[in-house]
């Protein structure tokens, strides 16, 4: 009887932990759908801010983030996935992969906000890239490699050695082998990686403080080289930099950006299962 | 005897090998002649895995390794600069002791080694299916499903068709690592009638999974222990009169 009752008892502290975890995420989702509801319309999807964002709608910020999301695929999957590749199946385990590894393992740990520094540095100044879409998706892609080279080379080492041998006893080249049954084994795990990676990179504010975002520009970017207002740091400034904000613009952004990241989670996994579904070991 | 003499198909000559550092061959020399099923017995940890998978190259995937000694197919060396170690693996197949079949259908394991060969036409590679189906006496089986996945088959089922995957390249030299270990005895018995078959064309060199199989289908034997080529001759002779103590001890059920 008294262990029934300790298990009872462990039974309920773990259901409330669970609770504990579930229930903010529910209430910070709904109240954001419940005030912002409101304010969605066709016109604050579509329009220009006007009246020092007070009126109109949030077109450029969307633009902005969805730019800077391609931006940042476009850079870090043929990097992240090409790195994770020779990691995971070139690389010899010497020091240097393992310095590599430690390595990567840090930059995930590094705060955006450095990154933002970084690409200040690195793109905006040095290379003359200007306050520029170019110079944010570099700088998010860079803040985004780490996640997904070390989720694309756990995807590709947790597909058994052996595939490699059959392939290689059939006349195929380690590339091939590579190519035509690890990738698209792995491929799940690394599109799950990469959704995380780009997930992570739309909704950061500090990276694109000072690389991209513009405070206000009610018109779309026209070139890589155009600065451009972004969901993220919008938010960031209707919340706190303008006084008398209508409360409901804000939850409004926030709904919309919240929509757009949850929209992306769901697309990858449905891609995931799509492949899941076909791998057949 | 006479006809190891005669221009074996495989030479190995003086082969030591190690798995850093620590030894897996010592020096072992033999002949494996042509057009026959040579067997290489002995307990496990004997080096004859090794061994096979140095016939094709397959080592060369493992780091650490130290090899000496010479390996020559049809005379020349494998482990020679310049060798192309894609065409060597085409022409020396190997079956694994587990079967794997690759991801997808029947028909793709079959047609990813000839595909990665260049062969892309549909009907030669249509009847490259058929032929080496039939060959590891399979098609009867699947030939209705040949697009259904590998994954549904059965274990001799699965075997078989991995025998068949490297046949589907025409080899000359077949290495066989336990192919039977994971099957049961009538698949067994397929696979078995399927190397009789098979032996007129190719050359065979199976590491087979108990000294009942190796005295079944020997028609050379090679009997390793620990690394060590005790003693080898035709399959008639090493299972019927050993020359060796150890040899015999192994076969008559002494150690093992």
């Amino acid at each position: 009887m008294n262990r029934y009752l300790t298990q009872r008892l462990g039974f309920a502290l773990l259901t409330l932990a669970t609770l504990i975890v579930v229930v903010p995420i529910l209430l910070v989702v709904a109240t954001i759908i419940i005030r912002g509801m409101s304010v969605i319309s066709w016109e604050f999807l579509t329009a220009m801010p006007r009246n020092g964002m007070k009126e109109g709608g949030i077109l450029p910020a969307i633009v902005g983030t969805l730019l800077l999301t391609l931006g940042t695929a476009l850079a870090a999957i043929p990097i992240g996935v090409g790195g994770a590749i020779y990691l995971a199946e070139y690389a010899r385990d010497n020091w240097l992969t393992r310095a590599i590894r430690l390595a990567i393992i840090n930059l995930a740990g590094i705060p955006s906000v450095v990154y933002g520094l970084f690409g200040l540095g690195l793109f905006v100044l040095f290379l003359h890239f200007g306050t520029s879409i170019l110079a944010g998706s570099l700088t998010l892609a860079i803040m985004t490699l780490p996640i997904i080279i070390s989720t694309a080379e756990e995807a590709l080492r947790s597909v058994p050695m052996e595939f490699r041998t059959v392939s290689a006893s059939l006349g195929g080249t380690r590339w091939q082998g590579i190519r035509y049954i690890v990738l698209p084994q792995a491929l799940p795990g690394i599109i799950t990686g990469v959704i995380l990676g780009l997930l992570r990179a739309a909704g950061e504010t500090a990276p694109i403080l000072f690389t991209v975002a513009a405070f206000y520009l009610p018109r779309l970017p026209r070139s890589p080289f155009d600065p451009t207002m972004a969901l993220p740091y919008h938010l960031y400034v209707i919340s706190t930099q303008v006084p008398g904000m209508p409360l409901g613009i804000q939850y409004g952004t926030a709904l919309v950006l919240l929509a757009l990241v949850l929209s992306m989670n769901v697309v990858a996994t449905v891609i995931r299962s799509y492949y899941r579904r076909r791998r057949e070991w | 005897m006479s006809k190891e003499r005669n221009e074996p198909k495989i030479r190995i000559e003086n082969v030591s090998y190690s798995y850093g550092g620590k030894p897996a061959l010592r020096n072992v020399t033999l002949n494996i002649p042509a057009n026959a099923i040579t067997v290489l017995f002995g307990p496990a940890g004997g080096g004859k895995t090794t061994l096979l998978r140095l016939i094709n190259r397959l080592n060369d995937l493992i780091d650490g390794t130290e090899m000496s000694g010479r390996i020559l197919l049809d005379g020349r060396d494998i482990y020679a600069p310049g060798v192309n170690v894609s065409e060597l693996r085409r022409r020396v197949g190997m079956v694994f002791a587990l079967p794997l079949p690759l991801p997808g259908t029947i028909r793709q394991n079959i047609e990813y080694g000839p595909r990665l060969a260049g062969i892309r036409d549909r009907a030669r590679l249509e009847e490259i299916v058929e032929r080496s189906l039939k060959q590891a006496a399979l098609w009867d089986e699947v030939k209705d499903r040949l697009d259904s996945p590998a994954s549904a088959l059965s274990g001799g089922q699965q075997q078989r068709l991995c025998i068949a995957r490297s046949l589907a390249l025409e080899p000359e030299v077949l290495l066989l690592d336990e192919p039977t270990s994971g099957l049961d005895p009538i698949s067994t018995g397929k696979v078995e009638e399927s190397l009789y078959e098979l032996k007129q064309h190719y050359t065979i060199v199976i590491v087979p999974h108990s000294v009942q199989q190796a005295a079944r289908v020997a028609d050379y034997a090679a009997f390793f222990l620990m690394g060590e080529l005790i003693e080898h001759g035709p399959g008639s002779r090493i299972f019927t009169a050993p020359r060796d103590q150890r040899t015999e001890d192994y076969i008559t059920g002494r150690f093992g």
